[in-house]
């Protein structure tokens, strides 16, 4: 069946402040003691998407980009129906089977057999069609042994296949996938980017969104841009990501300003205004180099006081994949409260472990639980510089990986003559 | 090598899915979309009911022994209770069982009620991460509490037949008198779970609600002993005449029949307005849960 997907200047928004979530006794005195203004109550909102329009044709395999919070995964929700748009159309022709998250209602207490059937129950597979790919299922996720173990036993790593191995045998005209790919082993992760291509090479089409342009750029043809709620660019992989690497690409190492970065997310309680690189002894640092101490001094501005903040950083490659993120609670640093107004908090780092390349950082802070967030998505550029950390005169290159471990190599020592 | 290679089944699938042709626009949904997408999710809600019940009864001794335990005790708290220390009638059944009769289905209803109430934030993951009709989540909890209900049907039985309850043609109304039971459960399951999504405090005031429910219900008294001039009161509470039509099965003397269908009447509209309202807050529960 060939299948296609419109979309027609899809907007949707959503409510900020306000009570999202309140309590019915509180809208019923609301209504109560100020019947006029509950009636226009209309808390201030914001288009997390506006007017995106596009089409995609049957066969076609598109990835999705953009920063965390442009928008990508309302558009992924409202496409797969999980979430209505507030205004704009959509037509799909097909059937379509999203995959946002492997292993959904995946249930601890059944055993991995059970939780087969229920996804693919809730993924939209019947019994006899499950009956039927059981085995390759299994086969694919390679768990035969634990088939009759109750998930919770599983490691996340056995879930995580079990819950891919399901989705990969979906038989769907239209697939849409968000980011799964982004966890799992190596060697199942170059499984599921062989499922992938298996997606494409199957004449389906797929919309598939990623933070890993390497893998866009290797599974799609075409890649659609949305920044800022809006389709910014859409066109040729290549072309997308080259124009999308760029414009993140707007800063230097060395100290930068962070205050008009647009598109953070957060309340905006407390927001980062500058990161600066240190050297050990204190003075800026003109080249972050592989395998030197590094301060982060962070500069927040608050604008009142927050308890218990956490200060966290996200290390990724310039195509996206995550290399580590730290906070401080995670050291033991226990921050009690940020009174209103500046200051700064630094990170020491005893070694930066990276190879030579251009690295993003991602700033953020939220509440201790993590799940509140002031200021997020603050994205700056690290620019790491070869170094002759080895002292051998060879000087490590990105060729060799993302980082690289503090290591001695002794002399070989012989066992035994021949 | 072929057996890893998902794509190479080929057969052609009958899957749901989505249907073949779908065109969103905000704020409009066909009656006969809505039941065609139901049945081809038919299996979603019987496998929900299946994890449920499944993990309920796992623990096999708790699982089973608390659906019987849990009308056994109740209605031997009652006879003593209300039957002996208060002395209140039992409409010439013996007290067992016209606790009983009560009690099986006004717990099947309560339970329904709470956990269909706590079905859509309890499945938080599976509302914003996949689509599928939200009114399967409460349906698979009336689907599920019918085991208990089951269960607690033969516990009656044996009980009424052990206490020389003569067995008659009415007791094949028992089980037609679950469909309404069920819808009615299901109806005002489905407009708790909507309004639990945009109200953190719904999940504090059901127990209460259900609480105050059991005394304005005839299970612990016959609606005979309502004084006629409150009857038309006693009518709106529609779970009061189904209660009376399933204790009518076990004992055909007398049945407030205008009840009865004040009951039918109310619970077709509670679910009709349940509905209406499911399927307007549908649409949010992505953006609010």
């Amino acid at each position: 069946m060939s299948s296609d997907i419109a979309v027609h200047d899809i907007s949707k928004s959503y409510r900020i402040g306000g009570q999202v979530n309140g309590t019915l006794r509180e809208r019923i005195m609301e209504w109560a003691t100020a019947p006029r203004r509950a009636m226009r109550a209309s808390a201030p909102s914001i288009w997390a998407l506006k007017d995106v329009s596009f089409g995609v044709a049957a066969g076609e395999v598109v990835g999705i980009i953009g920063r965390n919070g442009a928008g990508k995964s309302t558009l992924l929700k409202i496409l797969s129906r999980i979430t209505q748009p507030t205004a704009g159309k959509m037509q799909v022709r097909g059937r379509m089977a999203s995959l946002l998250e492997v292993g959904v209602g995946f249930h601890n207490e059944l055993t991995g057999r059970e939780n087969v059937y229920l996804n693919g129950s809730i993924l939209g597979m019947r019994k006899r069609e499950v009956d039927r790919r059981f085995d390759a299922i299994v086969d694919f996720a390679g768990v035969e042994t634990f088939l009759d173990t109750q998930v919770k036993h599983y490691s996340s790593g056995m879930r995580l296949r079990l819950g891919f191995a399901v989705a990969a045998h979906l038989d769907p005209d239209i697939l849409i996938v968000d980011e799964v790919l982004a966890v799992g082993d190596a060697g199942f992760q170059k499984k599921c980017l062989d499922a992938m291509e298996g997606l494409q090479s199957g004449g389906r089409t797929v919309l598939f969104v990623s933070h890993n342009m390497a893998a866009v750029e290797n599974l799609c043809s075409r890649a659609i841009w949305i920044d800022g709620g809006k389709v910014r660019l859409d066109g040729q992989a290549k072309d997308t990501i080259r124009a999308y690497m760029e414009s993140i690409a707007g800063e230097s190492a060395g100290g930068t300003e962070l205050s008009d970065i647009e598109h953070r997310i957060g309340d905006g309680a407390i927001r980062f205004t500058r990161v600066e690189y240190l050297a050990e002894d204190g003075t800026p640092c003109l080249l972050t180099r592989c395998g030197e101490p590094l301060r982060l001094r962070l500069h927040y501005r608050a604008v009142r006081t927050v308890q218990h903040p956490s200060f966290g950083f996200r290390l990724l490659t310039g195509l996206g994949t995550l290399v580590t993120e730290s906070y401080n609670l995670l050291h033991g640093t226990v921050v009690d409260r940020i009174a209103p107004g500046v200051g700064y908090i630094d990170v020491h780092i005893s070694s930066l472990n990276l190879l030579p390349a251009r690295y993003w950082l991602s700033l953020w802070i939220t509440d201790e639980a993590g799940s509140h967030v002031y200021d997020g998505d603050v994205r700056t550029v690290l620019e790491v510089e070869p170094a002759n950390i080895f002292a051998s005169g060879r000087l490590p290159d990105a060729r060799q990986g993302i980082v690289f471990f503090p290591q001695v190599w002794t002399q070989p020592v012989s066992v035994s003559d021949a | 090598m072929t057996s890893t290679d998902p794509f190479a089944d080929t057969v052609l699938s009958e899957t749901p899915l989505l249907p073949a042709a779908s065109v969103l626009r905000p704020g409009k949904s066909k009656v006969s979309e809505a039941l065609r997408e139901l049945h081809a999710y038919r299996e979603l809600a019987f496998f929900l009911a299946w994890r449920d019940i499944k993990v309920r009864y796992k623990q096999a001794v708790l699982g089973v022994s608390w659906a019987v335990i849990q009308p056994l005790f109740t209605m031997v708290i009652f006879t003593i209770l209300f039957g002996r220390l208060a002395n209140l009638p039992s409409d010439g059944l013996p007290p067992a069982v016209f606790y009983l009769a009560g009690l099986v289905p006004w717990l099947y209803f309560s339970s329904t009620v709470t956990n269909a109430s706590m079905s859509l934030i309890g499945n938080a993951d599976m509302l914003t991460k996949i689509y599928f009709p939200r009114v399967l989540l409460p349906t698979a909890v009336a689907g599920e509490n019918l085991v208990d209900f089951l269960i607690g049907t033969v516990i009656m039985a044996l009980m009424a037949v052990a206490y020389g309850v003569p067995i008659g043609i009415t007791w094949a109304l028992w089980p037609l008198l679950m469909v309404p039971l069920f819808v009615l459960s299901l109806g005002i399951g489905m407009i708790l779970a909507a309004l639990n999504v945009r109200y953190r405090d719904i999940r504090y005031v059901v127990p209460f609600g259900i609480q105050i429910l059991l005394f304005a219900t005839p299970i612990i008294y016959p609606a005979s002993l309502i004084p006629d001039k409150y009857q038309i009161l006693f009518a709106l509470n529609p779970l009061s005449g189904l209660i009376e039509g399933f204790r009518y099965a076990l004992n055909p003397t007398s049945m407030h029949w205008d009840l009865f269908a004040a009951s039918l009447a109310t619970t077709a509209a509670v679910f009709f307005g349940a509905w209406i309202f499911f399927s307007k807050s549908e649409r949010s529960f992505a953006d609010h849960v």
